[in-house]
This record gives C-alpha cells, sequence and structure tokens, in this order.
C-alpha cells in the first residue's frame, strides 16, 4: 500500500475523533445544502408540471364544418413548436362541461340549442411555452378567419414565466449561500485537523521529508472525508425525503447526476481544503 | 562542511540575532557552541538547517549555498544533517521504533530496509529494548536517545544538537554527551549548543566557539578559521 493512503488511515487510527469531527462537519453541512437541493428540486417540478399545462384554445365560429377544422388541425401539427392539437367539437364540449360542472347540470340539459362553441386545444412543445412563444402561436391560430378567439390565459403565463425566475434566481442565490457556509465549516474543521498535526508536519520536514510527501496523506485524508463526507449527506438528505413523503407531502427525489455531482465536489472540496490548510503550514517551516 | 560567511540575521522586531559572524567547521570536528540565552546560537543552528535565510552574508552547507537556494534543496539537504532539539520533538503518538523509522519514511525507503535499520539504531543508542514504548514512557534521557537515532537514521554527514542535555539530569546529560563522542568519533560532524560551561570545561580539547550579543567572541580554533575563511 502506498505511503500516503497507509498514513492517510494511520491517522484515523492515532486521532479518529479529529478525522470524525472533519467528516461531521462535512456530511451536516452538505445535508443542509442537500435540503435544500431537495426543496428547490422538487419547487422546480411543480412549476414544470403547471407549465405543462400552458395550452391555447381557439374557439370556431359558429358554422365552422368539421373538415376545415380537421384541415387546420393537420396543418398545425406540423409546426415545430406545437406538440399535440386536439379537436373539440360542441357535443363534445357539452358533454365535456356537464361533467366538469356538476352545478349546472340542470341548466345545461334544459337547453335546446348547445351554446359551446367547438374547439381546438393546442399543447405547446417543451421550450415554447414563455409569454411571448406562446403568443405567437396563438396569433398565427387567429389568422384562420374561422377562429373566433384564442384564449391562452396571457397573465397566467407571464406569471408562471415570473415565478419560474423568482424560483431560479433564488434557487442560485440561497445554495450559493449555504454552498459558501458549508465550505468555510468544512475548511475550517480541516484546517483544525491539520493544525493539530502541525508539530509532525514540522517534524517531517526537519528530518528531509519532500512537500509532496507531506502534503499527500493529508489530500488522501481530505478526499476520504470529502467523499464519506458526501455520501452521509445524501444519507441523510434520503432519510429526510422519506420521512417528509410518509408524513407530509410526496416529493421528488433528487437526479442521479445532482448525486453524483454532490458526491464529487464533495471530494474535491475535502482535497482542495486540506492543500490549502497544509501550505500555510508547509510556508512555516 | 559548514562555512558561515559574514552572516547576519535581524528581526523586524527584535533587531539583530547575530551580527557578521564567520565560522567554518571541518569535516569529523566536534565544536561546541556557547553563549548565555539570547546569544545567538540557536539563530546559527537554524541558518545552518536554513530553516531561515541569512539578512546578509553567506551560509553554506555540503555544498548547498543560502544564496543560491530553491525549496526543493532544502530536503536534500535536511537528509544530510541530523538535529537533535533540548525538547526531543518525538512524535507522542507513536513508539520510539516508529518515530526512527518516521524518518526513513520520509525518504522513500522501503518498508523491508526499515526494519532492521531501526533495529541497529536502537541498539546504538543503547535502546534495543525499549523498542515499543511510547515517548511518555520513557524518560528524558531515552527520549532524547530516540531523538538521536532517529537524527542519525538517514546516516548524515553532521549532528547538529540545540541545547541536547539542557532538559536532563548530570547522569543522563553525561551519558547522552558519551553518545556524541561516539558518534564523532565515527567520524560525522558534531555542532553541539550548550550553556552548561561545565560539561564544556569538563571535556578539554573540543574545539569552542562562544558567542555573546550574536557576535563570536571566541572561537578556540580562531587561528586555523582566519586561515581557511
Amino acid at each position: 500500500m502506498p505511503h500516503a493512503i497507509r498514513e492517510a488511515l494511520a491517522a484515523f487510527r492515532r486521532a479518529p475523533v479529529l478525522v470524525l469531527i472533519s467528516v461531521v462537519a462535512v456530511s451536516l453541512s452538505l445535508f443542509v445544502v442537500g435540503l435544500f437541493a431537495l426543496t428547490a428540486h422538487n419547487i422546480q417540478t411543480a412549476l414544470r408540471a403547471i407549465e405543462e399545462r400552458v395550452e391555447i384554445v381557439a374557439y370556431l365560429r359558429e358554422g365552422t364544418s368539421v373538415e376545415q377544422a380537421r384541415a387546420a388541425e393537420a396543418e398545425l401539427r406540423v409546426l415545430p413548436d406545437i406538440l399535440e392539437v386536439r379537436y373539440v367539437s360542441k357535443t363534445e364540449a357539452l358533454a365535456a362541461a356537464v361533467q366538469e360542472l356538476p352545478e349546472f347540470r340542470e341548466v345545461f340539459s334544459g337547453l335546446d340549442v348547445n351554446p359551446l362553441p367547438a374547439s381546438l386545444e393546442i399543447r405547446l412543445q417543451p421550450g415554447y411555452r414563455g409569454s411571448e412563444a406562446v403568443e405567437s402561436v396563438a396569433r398565427q391560430v387567429l389568422t384562420y378567419p374561422f377562429v373566433e378567439e384564442a384564449d391562452y390565459g396571457r397573465d397566467w403565463v407571464a406569471r408562471i414565466v415570473a415565478l419560474q425566475r423568482v424560483a431560479a434566481g433564488a434557487t442560485l442565490m440561497i445554495g450559493g449561500a449555504f454552498g459558501a457556509v458549508a465550505g468555510i465549516i468544512i475548511a475550517t474543521a480541516v484546517r483544525i485537523a491539520v493544525f493539530a498535526r502541525r508539530e509532525e508536519i514540522e517534524i517531517m520536514r526537519l528530518v528531509g521529508a519532500t512537500d509532496g510527501f507531506i502534503r499527500r496523506p493529508f489530500l488522501v485524508e481530505g478526499l476520504l472525508a470529502g467523499l464519506t463526507g458526501g455520501l452521509m449527506a445524501i444519507f441523510l438528505t434520503y432519510l429526510a425525503h422519506q420521512f417528509v413523503s410518509a408524513t407530509l407531502l410526496e416529493l421528488a427525489w433528487l437526479p442521479a447526476a445532482w448525486l453524483s455531482g454532490a458526491v464529487v465536489v464533495g471530494a474535491a472540496y475535502g482535497l482542495l481544503a486540506s492543500a490549502l490548510a497544509v501550505r500555510r503550514h508547509l510556508r512555516a517551516v | 562542511m559548514i562555512k558561515l560567511t559574514s552572516v547576519s540575521r535581524d528581526y523586524p522586531r527584535t533587531g539583530y540575532a547575530i551580527r557578521n559572524v564567520d565560522l567554518h567547521v571541518k569535516k569529523a570536528e566536534f565544536a561546541f557552541l556557547t553563549g548565555h540565552s539570547g546569544a545567538g546560537k540557536s539563530t546559527i543552528l537554524r541558518l545552518i538547517q536554513m530553516a531561515e535565510p541569512p539578512t546578509s552574508g553567506e551560509v553554506r552547507v555540503s555544498g548547498i549555498s543560502s544564496a543560491r537556494l530553491r525549496r526543493g534543496d532544502i530536503p536534500k539537504l535536511r537528509r544530510k544533517m541530523g538535529v537533535v532539539f533540548q525538547d526531543f520533538r518525538l512524535l507522542s503518538d507513536r513508539t520510539a521504533e516508529e518515530n526512527i523509522a518516521f524518518a526513513l519514511e520520509v525518504t522513500g525507503a522501503r518498508p523491508a530496509a526499515i526494519r532492521p535499520r531501526v533495529a541497529r539504531l536502537l541498539a546504538q543508542v543503547g535502546l534495543a529494548a525499549r523498542a515499543q514504548a511510547m515517548p511518555d514512557e520513557l524518560s528524558g534521557g531515552e527520549r532524547q536517545r530516540v531523538a538521536i537515532a532517529r537524527a542519525l537514521a538517514n546516516d548524515p554527514l553532521v549532528l547538529l544538537a540545540d541545547e541536547p542535555t539542557g532538559n536532563l539530569d548530570e547522569w543522563a546529560g553525561k551519558g547522552i554527551f558519551d553518545l556524541f563522542r561516539d558518534i564523532n568519533g565515527n567520524g560525522m560532524t558534531v555542532l553541539m549548543a550548550t550553556h552548561d560551561l561545565e560539561l564544556v570545561r569538563k571535556h578539554p580539547g573540543y574545539r569552542v566557539i562562544e558567542l555573546a550579543g550574536g557576535e563570536i567572541v571566541f572561537d578556540s580554533a580562531a587561528a586555523s578559521t582566519e586561515e581557511v575563511g
């Protein structure tokens, strides 16, 4: 086994408390980041689900033939920003209204003529659901003479877009702040661990160890602490996720890319913090 | 072996620690460096270890000059010199054996080669039976012997000792000094800083360099120093 790895493991044997402090510091501070990531991810998922429901309803003038409507449906369907077009006939509209609005059932069934218009329900491709994209499709739909009105909840779409921007901004800012605090806590813990061994560093210099030789076991230690701390943070976050899902509300679990990213960042950060802490002591002797 | 030429060292807050020191210690020589505390003994030893640079002048040890020193040279230099301190500086969480092996590990020696070498060193300093003892289970004299074994581990050319008997009683101190004499008898250069004039007086025939206020005020080998310097 290379000396650096042997020494890193020996350090754990000699001073388990110091190593545990770093690992606990890493895992608790990354756990906070993990909880935040879980929240941010679920807000994002929820907003995306709402966004998916953004659709344009084009109401057709009285007397529009089914053929005309079907032709328009076929033309629209091939446009790149449109995901799906569905033709809803007058009869279907009435049936849906009766089903969805039971309190008006009496009113609807008493009618001699069907007052509801036929319509085309247009759903958009992901990425084309912003205010401008929706508006441009709506304008296009209105060029058909038999389209009376294109309804897409203008304010609603604008509000979702604004909400998404706020959420993204908050994720970046609060997440960045949590990340920075975690970074400082981890760096401090690592510095304490290295400081406790400054005598060892001094003696190593004294007997002719090169800087690289002195640094390596600390780097291995930092890497292992970061790695273990990262995995423990994920485990704690998972427990929190399970708990909330079982008691409060169903939460989505974090994507695999985020999780592996967190482990890599944790390990890299442990490595970096160790390197910086050791450098201070190497410079002193 | 060791040559200081017009070396001064001053510190921003405390001023001169040593001033205009010329000193030449030859191969296989044994020299005492004496003087009161604060006279500059430890500063000279630190300069020789190149733990700090001189403010002016040049320190030259075994071909390495302070004027052209790169950071990468320091480990090479330290392996050519063994250093022993008043406070032993052992790692308290390792056995006597591990403390000595430590000095060999840092040079990248093979583990198989380290074990017999450590055993020989322990025998040389008279601690063969104490290999597994932790430093706080050892007496002061025994700790200093471990430190000396560690200093000798890499077959250095010179042994520097900063008040090695300062924390020891008379008997333990004598034992340590005798060990130094044996080591010097095998051809190693020894430079020993001490304020123990009694020790110096009891061993006439060795070179004595006396410092006061950061300057050399007496050198029993002054004539020969001038010849080379």
